[in-house]
Formats: C-alpha cells, sequence, structure tokens
C-alpha cells in the first residue's frame, strides 16, 4: 500500500536527519539516539492511550505485556510479536523476526552501513 | 451535572482539578484527595472478586451527606474523579458512566497533542476546558 512505504520513507529520513543535526563529533555518543527513543516513546504513549481507551483494565504485568504483544503489534504493524520471553523478574524480551520498518532496508546490501544508525524502541 | 471534575496522574498528583463553585474549592481538592485512597484499594482488587469486573469505571467511591464522589482509571493508570450533588438524583449510573466516557476521549485527545508533555497540568487545552465546563453545573 502507498502510505507504508511513505512512512518508511519519513523514518528513515527523521533518523539520518537527526543525525545531521548533531554537532560534530556527536555522531558516536547516544545523544541522538536519545533523541530518536523519546520522540518514539511520545508516540507510543499516544497511541497507547487511544487503544486503551475501549479494553478491559490491565489486572497484572502479564496482561499488560500480552495486550503489548499481540493488539497493539497488531494494530500497529500488522503482526503479531513472534516471541515472548521473560525471567518472571520483569525482564521481557520481545523478538520479531520480521520488523516492517526495516524490512526493506535490511533485504538488500545498500544500506548496511547506516543499519547500526536505526535504533528502534 | 458535576460540581468538581479533577484529573489526577499516575503518580498522585492532580493534572486538572475544577470545581463549580469557586468558594469551596479547596473542600472540593480535598474531598478528591481523600478519595485517591479509596481509587487505589479498588485497583488493587487483593482478592475481592466484586472489583474483579475489568473495567474502567469505578463507581461510586464514597458519598458523604451533600456529595457523591465517582471513580475512573484509564489503563495508564491515570484517574478521573468527579463529585457530583447528592441532591441531584436525576444523575443515573448511565449519565455518570457516559461523562466519564467523554471525559477519557478528550483526555485521550490532549495526549496526542505533540505540545503536551505528559506529565505537565492540562491548561492549554481549550478544548478540553470546554467539554469540562459542558459536564459541570452551570452557576451564574
Amino acid at each position: 500500500m502507498a502510505d507504508e512505504a511513505l512512512f518508511l520513507l519519513l523514518h528513515n529520513e527523521m533518523v539520518s536527519g537527526v543525525y545531521k543535526s548533531a554537532e560534530q563529533g556527536e555522531v558516536e555518543n547516544g545523544r541522538c539516539i536519545t533523541k530518536l527513543e523519546n520522540m518514539g516513546f511520545r508516540v507510543g504513549q499516544g497511541l497507547i492511550e487511544r487503544f486503551t481507551k475501549d479494553t478491559a483494565r490491565f489486572k497484572d504485568e502479564l496482561d499488560i505485556m500480552k495486550f503489548i504483544c499481540k493488539d497493539f503489534w497488531t494494530t500497529v504493524f500488522k503482526k503479531q510479536i513472534d516471541n515472548l520471553r521473560t525471567n518472571h523478574q520483569g525482564i521481557y524480551v520481545l523478538q520479531d523476526n520480521k520488523f516492517r520498518l526495516l524490512t526493506q532496508m535490511s533485504a538488500g546490501k545498500q544500506y548496511l552501513e547506516h543499519a547500526s544508525k536505526a535504533n528502534f524502541r | 451535572m458535576a460540581v468538581c471534575i479533577a484529573v489526577i496522574a499516575k503518580e498522585n498528583y492532580p493534572l486538572y482539578i475544577r470545581s463549580s463553585p469557586t468558594e469551596n474549592e479547596l473542600k472540593f481538592h480535598y474531598m478528591v484527595h481523600t478519595s485517591l485512597d479509596v481509587v487505589d484499594e479498588k485497583i488493587s482488587a487483593m482478592g475481592k472478586a466484586l472489583v474483579d469486573q475489568r473495567e474502567l469505571y469505578l463507581g461510586l467511591l464514597y458519598p458523604t451527606e451533600d456529595y457523591k464522589v465517582y471513580g475512573y482509571v484509564t489503563n495508564s493508570k491515570v484517574k478521573f474523579v468527579m463529585v457530583v450533588d447528592s441532591s441531584n438524583t436525576a444523575l443515573r449510573d448511565n449519565e455518570i458512566r457516559s461523562m466519564f466516557r467523554k471525559l477519557h476521549n478528550s483526555y485521550t485527545d490532549v495526549m496526542c497533542n505533540p505540545f503536551y508533555n505528559p506529565g505537565d497540568r492540562i491548561q492549554s487545552s481549550r478544548a478540553f476546558d470546554n467539554m469540562v465546563t459542558s459536564m459541570m453545573i452551570q452557576v451564574c
């Protein structure tokens, strides 16, 4: 669909835009990554507020994780999380084998050097 | 028609609080503050099957002789508290629920506003203010 390509392009431009606007010598330290992460966090907050408006109240952490892996991921990325692991002490690892925002980039060799900059939270 | 409406953040500080008869504001602030304990009790659901309904609407929190306090919690642990006049017996549960629904919708719109930082007081949203005004008692 056309809108997906548009969003992918915008997303890639955002990453390169943040890196370009950083001062010299800052490319390697974490500030660009933090900026991008914070952008993603804020967008995520708004999305979550909209999606959880109509769902039932979450009873425990597992409920929250299930919601993220199934409902949220399906609504945003049109597929579910492939693997969820936990150590039962508060750490959860979500694994997505075909992350939609990266599939175009990872398919060819063109972008390999920039792939490390794309940090997704 | 509510007498006081408050939006409380996850960390239990007020994001937005407005009462209609502006003389007794402090009393309403105090009532909202004490109702937070009841809200916490209801959300913690320690083995009480009654609260196990998994609903966002919490219902009547506690009645005083003049006022009734209703609560609602979102999934991001933001609480809405509404104080209504006890003498206004025409207000049924459904109406309170629909008022909370409207509040939740407006709050979601405020959250999606990119100029709003979550955790700030809700000050600059005219739409939110208008919606709250429409729900409060018109005191001339």
